[in-house]
């Protein structure tokens, strides 16, 4: 039983394996994908919230001496995370290309980042967690670089220096986090030190820099404004898979680092810092929303838009109770799915018509019937329109927010960052619905009379990303109650 | 059996290999380069499943540590030979004699002459016996580095390497005097029994003589600001050479630092004083080496400026000498740096042969041309970046654990920085070797069977070094 975590990395890191002694690319890169969602569905669903805890743990114990092991295991948080994980993989794996060059190179990069990312999410302990994130990033680096389009050898430079000094600035302050603990306790064990937390071992003064040197590491890692100039030129030099995977799911580590590791383990230094994360959150929704609207190429709208969205989980992050950071960890599901549906249908669209410049596209609609369709949802799950799991999500950080406010009072930092959040979603409407607007309707150039549409063949992969939205949009409880039970032990 | 028999063994099989060099003219160079792997891989065997008696020799340690070292001069040797078989096509061009095969018998038989002194070193705990076997090493590297004589860039690093190793000798040997002349020992053990009872008005001379040793020392590891020296002689020498002298070299210049540390350890207001130069002279080298790499366009001298900069996390290691691990990460951090060092320059002697140079430019499109040396390399550069999953990750990982221990926040701050120029330098060679293209038609780079085995055994011990840091450890205890 416990072997299914394993198999949520194993299936990809086996494909990307195999791929590299010359297996067949696609089949066996979209096997190992279906391997890793089958064994991370039934860990979702499987996880026994009523019991709460970590679950289908396995451990394997490495250095006795520093208390370094491999375990992994999990509780609601990272089940969902994995099944976001396994869900935008197999979607990666289905849209990339049929033919390039050395395409099997290609797809073994590909699955060595869906592991890596499987492989951060499910473990506990910081090692393996953080080791896992930079097997990620490696090939993430390589495929911007080799595969990429435009200006790919810049972005790849730019988010290989963003990423490696965020990483070991985060590294620091892992390692000033296990030196924390006494000596005789020390250890690398994520559970361990969650349960030592709760004896007050991180509650000194010592444990304000270091939540720093986290949040300044996670943050960069999650494209935290002001270190998030990486992120829009890197995905939109990257191939399509590598934004998809990247954007949706990659980029969440750094958010379910501070979620699993830096929050609960120092509540007291996150609310002293909690001014600095309400400031450059607003950063991420305002600054880089306007700057969203001036784009005028779709994916640097999405890069752009992707890094706003942060915003809105940084203020769910920021909360510090029970609704903002369930909101937070539902909208890491739900901006994952939809960022991924949006990369793969603008990856599409360039496949098709050669280019994303609004001024050269339009009247599409005719053409693209299936793909408008597809677009237009995933437009709206991105603004947030109710029936989404965006929007559910959303409200709950919203609330969450005010639920700070001590009635009577004046607004506080969380209130007024609550209400520029809000102004945030009008920002991300007026450039979705452009976008919608530039590249669907209006005027067809003759140039697209011949246009092919998506086939369903091929399309459905974004169909099952944006069923999944609809379905948590609705039925937002089938996700919650599984991470309620993690989140309420160190939230109220 | 003591261990010194180890040492006269390679010395030996050095003096021996010499012989045969001279007497068998017909036989071909390449097998008394094998005969010399073979006996040092036999030394190696005997080392690790040997045992050996403990009756004490004055001056002459055989700890944990020391063992350590003699294994690590070992297979730095080995390594060494397999590339220099590599290497003696080049040898051969810039060594005319009378025969063909002039010179390659020695260019092989030197190295272990070499390996020997180093093992010595290791186990040395008097200064006397320290100054020695570091001179031994020395003076057969002022031979090595200057060996290919008729390309004059080997000549200049030979020149350079002879007048600057000749000035820090000075120095370390000036250092002993005072220490000496203080003390009254030059034995290690004694020196840390006296020196509790030494009055505050001698503790001056203490100092002086104990900052020459360093300045000695920081010769020996490529410490800033004693590090001018590297680019030039590591650019001229025979490639194998400067891989000798950066893993090799540095390697004894560090246990010999942290021997004479320990020593001092027992006098807090002098060890207090000397890691704070440690501390600015790790500062220093960090900061030189690591930002002296990023504008360099030519392999070999970025592999030159990159051994400054991991002189400086190891001597952020030893500058937190107070710590508990401090040892440990030392010694961590030099087995790391032996793998992908060494992985890095045998992968540059193969590359630089079928290329005609070793700038950056020639590895442009490696990963069309041969597959299995371009991820090798990139394996070895990720490892020297510092990902984890290497034994580079395991190095730096132990390296910023003991120096946050020890408080050493400045060094921390700079270390933060120098390794985001560390990934921007070594993602350089990556760029070359995956996302640019070869100019011309890209031909096949032939790798022999014992360079594959080579540089696949150090690919698999960098990962499980990376991965299971028991195993590393087991290794070393």
């Amino acid at each position: 039983m416990n072997l299914l975590v394993h198999l949520s990395y194993l299936g990809p890191l086996g494909a990307a394996v195999l791929i590299l002694f010359g297996f067949a690319p696609r089949r066996t890169a979209i096997t190992g994908a279906i391997v890793a969602l089958i064994s991370s569905l039934i860990l979702f669903l499987g996880y026994d919230h009523t019991a709460g805890g970590y679950q289908f743990v396995s451990a394997l114990q490495l250095v006795p001496a520093w208390d370094l092991k491999f375990y992994v295991g999990v509780d609601g948080l990272n089940a969902t995370m994995l099944l976001l994980t396994s869900l935008v993989a197999l979607a990666a794996a289905w849209m990339s290309p049929r033919t390039e060059e050395n395409l099997h190179r290609y797809m073994a990069c590909l699955m060595a980042i869906a592991a890596g990312a499987a492989g951060a999410f499910a473990s506990l302990d910081l090692f393996f967690f953080y080791a896992f994130h930079e097997l990620a990033l490696i090939p993430t680096f390589l495929m911007i670089g080799i595969w990429g389009t435009g200006n790919k050898q810049a972005a790849a430079w730019k988010i290989t220096i963003y990423l490696s000094i965020g990483s070991i600035i985060l590294l620091v302050g892992l390692i000033g986090l296990y030196l924390l603990v006494p000596e005789k306790d020390r250890t690398f064990d994520i559970v361990k030190l969650q349960a030592m937390a709760s004896h007050g071992v991180f509650a000194g003064d010592g444990a304000k820099p270091i939540y720093l040197l986290l949040l300044l590491g996670f943050g960069t890692l999650v494209s935290l404004f002001p270190f998030h100039t990486w992120a829009p030129q890197a995905y939109a030099s990257a191939p399509v898979p590598v934004a998809m995977l990247h954007a949706g799911v990659l980029k969440k580590f750094g958010l379910y680092g501070l979620l699993r590791i830096a929050l609960p383990l120092m509540p007291e230094a996150a609310r002293y810092w909690s001014w600095l994360l309400l400031a450059l959150l607003v950063g991420n929704i305002i600054f880089v929303g306007l700057a969203t609207i001036s784009q005028k190429q779709l994916d640097l709208t999405l890069g752009y838009s992707s890094v706003m969205h942060m915003g809105y989980i940084f203020l769910g992050i920021a909360t510090s109770n029970l609704i903002g950071v369930n909101g937070a960890a539902l909208l890491m599901l739900a901006h994952g799915l939809s960022i991924a549906a949006l990369f793969a249908i603008a990856g599409e669209l360039r496949r098709q018509t050669g280019t994303l410049d609004y001024r050269d596209l339009g009247g599409l609609a005719k053409s693209m019937p299936l793909l408008s369709f597809l677009f237009g949802l995933a437009a709206y799950a991105s603004i947030g329109l109710p029936g989404f799991a965006n929007f559910a999500s959303e409200l709950l950080v919203f609330f969450g927010a005010f639920k700070t406010a001590t009635p009577g009072a004046a607004f506080n930092g969380y209130q007024i960052a609550t209400v520029c959040a809000l102004w945030g979603l009008v920002i991300s409407a007026v450039y979705m619905l452009r976008a919608y607007r530039n590249i669907f309707f209006g005027e067809r150039s003759s140039r697209w009379a011949n246009v092919k549409d998506v086939s369903l063949g091929l399309g459905w992969p974004v169909l099952l990303l944006l069923a999944g939205l609809i379905f948590f949009g609705f039925m937002p409880q089938t996700v919650l109650q599984k991470i309620e039970p993690g989140m309420a032990l160190f939230w109220k | 059996m003591s261990p010194i028999f180890l040492e006269l063994i390679v010395l030996g099989l050095g003096l021996g290999m010499l012989l045969i060099e001279s007497f068998a003219e017909r036989l071909n160079r390449n097998t008394i380069a094998i005969i010399g792997i073979i006996g040092l891989a036999c030394v190696f065997l005997l080392l690790q499943f040997g045992s050996f008696s403990s009756t004490a020799v004055t001056g002459y340690t055989q700890d944990k540590a020391a063992l350590f070292f003699k294994k690590f001069a070992l297979v730095t040797t080995i390594i060494v030979l397999i590339m220099s078989i590599d290497y003696s096509d080049t040898i051969r061009k810039f060594v005319r004699g009378i025969s063909p095969q002039a010179g390659i018998g020695e260019f092989y038989s030197l190295p272990i002459l070499t390996c020997a002194g180093m093992m010595w070193m290791a186990s040395a705990t008097d200064f006397v016996l320290i100054f020695i076997s570091l001179e031994i090493v020395t003076v057969s590297f002022y031979a090595l580095v200057a060996f290919t004589r008729r390309n004059p860039l080997s000549l200049e690093a030979g020149a350079k390497y002879l007048i600057l190793g000749a000035l820090s000798t000075g120095f370390f040997v000036y250092g002993i005097t005072w220490i000496y002349g203080v003390t009254q020992h030059t034995n290690l053990t004694s020196i840390a029994k006296v020196l509790p009872s030494i009055p505050a008005s001698e503790q001056t001379g203490l100092l002086f003589g104990a900052m020459l040793v360093l300045v000695g020392l920081g010769f020996k590891v490529a410490a800033a600001p004693f590090q001018f020296w590297v680019p030039d002689v590591y650019q001229g020498a025979p490639t194998p050479i400067t891989a000798f002298l950066s893993v090799g070299s540095k390697a004894s210049g560090f246990i010999v630092l942290l021997r004479v540390l320990e020593a001092f350890q027992s006098l807090p207001a002098v060890a207090y004083k000397l890691s704070l130069a440690i501390v600015l002279l790790a500062a220093g080298t960090l900061i030189y080496g690591n930002l002296a790499a990023l504008p360099q366009t030519n392999f070999k001298r970025l592999l030159a400026y990159s051994s400054i900069g991991h002189a400086g996390y190891l001597l952020m290691a030893v500058a937190s000498f107070g710590a508990l691990d401090a040892g440990l990460a030392v010694v961590v951090y030099l087995a790391a740096y032996l793998l992908m060092t060494l992985l890095s320059f045998l992968i540059l002697i193969i590359v630089a042969k079928n290329s005609e140079g070793d700038d950056i430019t020639h590895f442009n499109g490696l990963s069309k041309r041969s597959p299995f040396l371009a991820f090798s390399l990139l394996v070895a550069m990720m490892s020297l970046a510092g990902v984890p999953l290497t034994a580079g990750f395991l190095g730096k990982f132990l390296v910023f654990k003991v120096a946050f221990e020890s408080q050493q926040f400045l060094l921390i701050v700079l270390a933060i920085i120098t390794v985001g120029c560390g990934y921007y330098y070594y993602l350089k060679v990556v760029r070359a070797m995956y996302w640019q293209t070869t100019t011309g038609t890209p031909t096949t780079i032939p790798v022999s069977l014992l360079s594959t085995i080579t540089i696949g055994a150090l690919v698999v011990l960098i990962f499980l070094f990376g991965i299971f840091p028991q195993f590393g450890a087991g290794l070393l205890s």
